[in-house]
């Protein structure tokens, strides 16, 4: 009956009809190229120059993202001075971890949505949970055609004069919380984020930045792919500020007490 | 998968990069010769996949009073193979009746490195001094080969600076001058290298034993940080 799963045509389901194990182009819509014999197209990439985690947390009046500014080239540090946080408008801000050209490719298409826009001129600008909304469109819909952006981002800003934080990752996971974590800060710094916030949900600019300082630090321990040079961004009702090239005082007292290993 | 580069791995819950890897010392090492001595280096990063299980690490270990190795690659087998080249110069010692030859200890290292070539990962730099032939530095790369050198890098920080440490040898340095031509070489590769980082440690290795000091990760020398 389904003669073989190279065959295009299988007249028993339908004209032109999918065969089984291979994508079924709809018709009207654009065709990602495919190999003519098998037709199972396969374009999972593997990331070349990547940036590690982004961080971002609540505040009272606000939300804050921070990152370091390092695009490693497998465990070569290989480009120092790279923002993976970016202002989009007035109300939101972008970070992205993984693969710098795909979040080059994005930020291109985001820079002009933000320029038509304004060519608009319909009193309208773009509120950061739309942004997230749109992403997780665009990363889910690459991760389904086996292509997708290798990144995971997080989309920070005042939304209706309340303070938003959102996550997408590469396969189009999507969700929103008072604090998030991407890489291997969602295993080292998440826990010190979320000890922070129980203490004191309700937390001042001064110590959410405090905060993030203190988990930017032990990330560049304990991160191999981390830089001591970071971006903190600061979203409020007044705007966004994006401080560049924050470097943090690092303790390194214990090496002294360690000779030897046994 | 100890210090080469590979491709970027996923970390999903049930195989992240820290549970599969094995403890690698990624690592950037370094040894040079002077009159008198040698002065050895190394960083003190150990990691497991993109995790760094040891910020203060030390990677310079006492092989005799007068003799020291800098080892790389997978934490595990320097530190047996240290351990065994240990016990047979502690041997030797008491046998001999003065203190061995550094030579003697790097064919010891050769010996184990390259008879178990295929079971291990390790790149190791043998350095120090005896009354008969001064400071020496000897190279044991992965495959077992043993080879003396006027300085010696090594490990995966190290192909950053072979230009770098090519281009500023000098032969006849004295002690001060290798001390910074070593500190300047390992800033360069641990700011480059994932895989390194942290503090320099530092030995100096002369007649009157080792003097060991420690550079901090923030008093380390600066360079285009571009």
């Amino acid at each position: 009956m389904y003669a073989n799963p190279n065959s295009i045509i299988n007249p028993s389901l339908w004209p032109n009809g999918p065969a089984p194990g291979c994508f079924f182009n709809f018709p009207g819509t654009s065709v990602t190229s495919t190999s003519s014999k098998s037709g199972i197209i396969t374009r999972t990439q593997s990331p070349v120059t990547t940036g590690t985690s982004i961080l971002g947390l609540v505040f009272d009046g606000g939300v804050m993202l921070a990152g370091d500014m390092l695009g490693s080239y497998g465990s070569m540090a290989k480009f120092r001075s790279i923002e993976r946080i970016i202002k989009v408008n007035n109300s939101t801000v972008l970070g992205a971890t993984g693969d710098i050209a795909d979040f080059q490719h994005l930020k291109a298409i985001i820079e002009q949505k933000v320029i038509d826009e304004d060519c608009a001129d319909d009193g309208f600008t773009l509120k950061p949970k739309a942004l997230h909304t749109w992403l997780t469109r665009v990363l889910y819909n690459r991760r389904s055609k086996f292509d997708p952006l290798w990144n995971t981002f997080l989309v920070a800003g005042i939304e209706d004069g309340e303070p938003y934080l959102g996550c997408v990752d590469k396969i189009g996971t999507a969700f929103s919380d008072s604090k998030i974590a991407t890489g291997y800060g969602a295993h080292i710094a998440l826990p010190l984020m979320r000890e922070g916030l129980e203490k004191k949900p309700q937390m001042t600019k001064e110590e959410a930045r405090a905060l993030l300082i203190n988990c930017l630090r032990v990330l560049f321990y304990r991160d191999c792919r981390a830089l001591n040079k970071h971006q903190i961004a600061t979203i409020t009702k007044e705007g966004v500020t994006i401080e560049n090239n924050i470097e943090l005082d690092t303790n390194w007292e214990v090496a002294n007490f360690v000779i030897g290993y046994e | 998968m100890a210090c080469m580069m590979s491709s970027m791995s996923t970390s999903d819950l049930l195989s992240s990069d820290w549970l599969t890897s094995e403890h690698s010392t990624g690592t950037s090492i370094m040894a040079v010769e002077f009159n008198g001595g040698v002065v050895i280096g190394a960083d003190s990063r150990t990691s497991t996949g993109a995790y760094v299980a040891n910020r203060v690490t030390d990677k310079l270990t006492k092989i005799t009073n007068h003799i020291y190795c800098c080892r790389s690659g997978s934490a595990a087998d320097t530190q047996a193979i240290a351990d065994i080249v240990n016990y047979h110069l502690e041997f030797h010692e008491v046998q001999l009746g003065e203190a061995p030859l550094v030579k003697t200890a790097a064919s010891v290292f050769q010996e184990l490195c390259y008879n178990y070539r295929d079971q291990l990962t390790a790149g190791i730099i043998c350095a120090g001094w005896d009354r008969r032939h001064g400071g020496q530095v000897y190279n044991i790369p992965l495959g077992g080969m043993c080879v003396r050198q006027p300085f010696a890098i090594g490990g995966s920080g190290s192909t950053y600076v072979f230009g770098f440490v090519d281009s500023n040898f000098k032969q006849g340095m004295n002690q001060d001058e290798c001390v910074q031509f070593v500190l300047k070489t390992l800033a360069l590769a641990m700011s480059r290298d994932g895989s390194s980082g942290g503090v320099v440690r530092l030995g100096i290795i002369t007649e009157d034993g080792i003097e060991r000091r420690t550079v901090l990760g923030n008093e380390l020398p600066r360079f285009y940080e571009g």
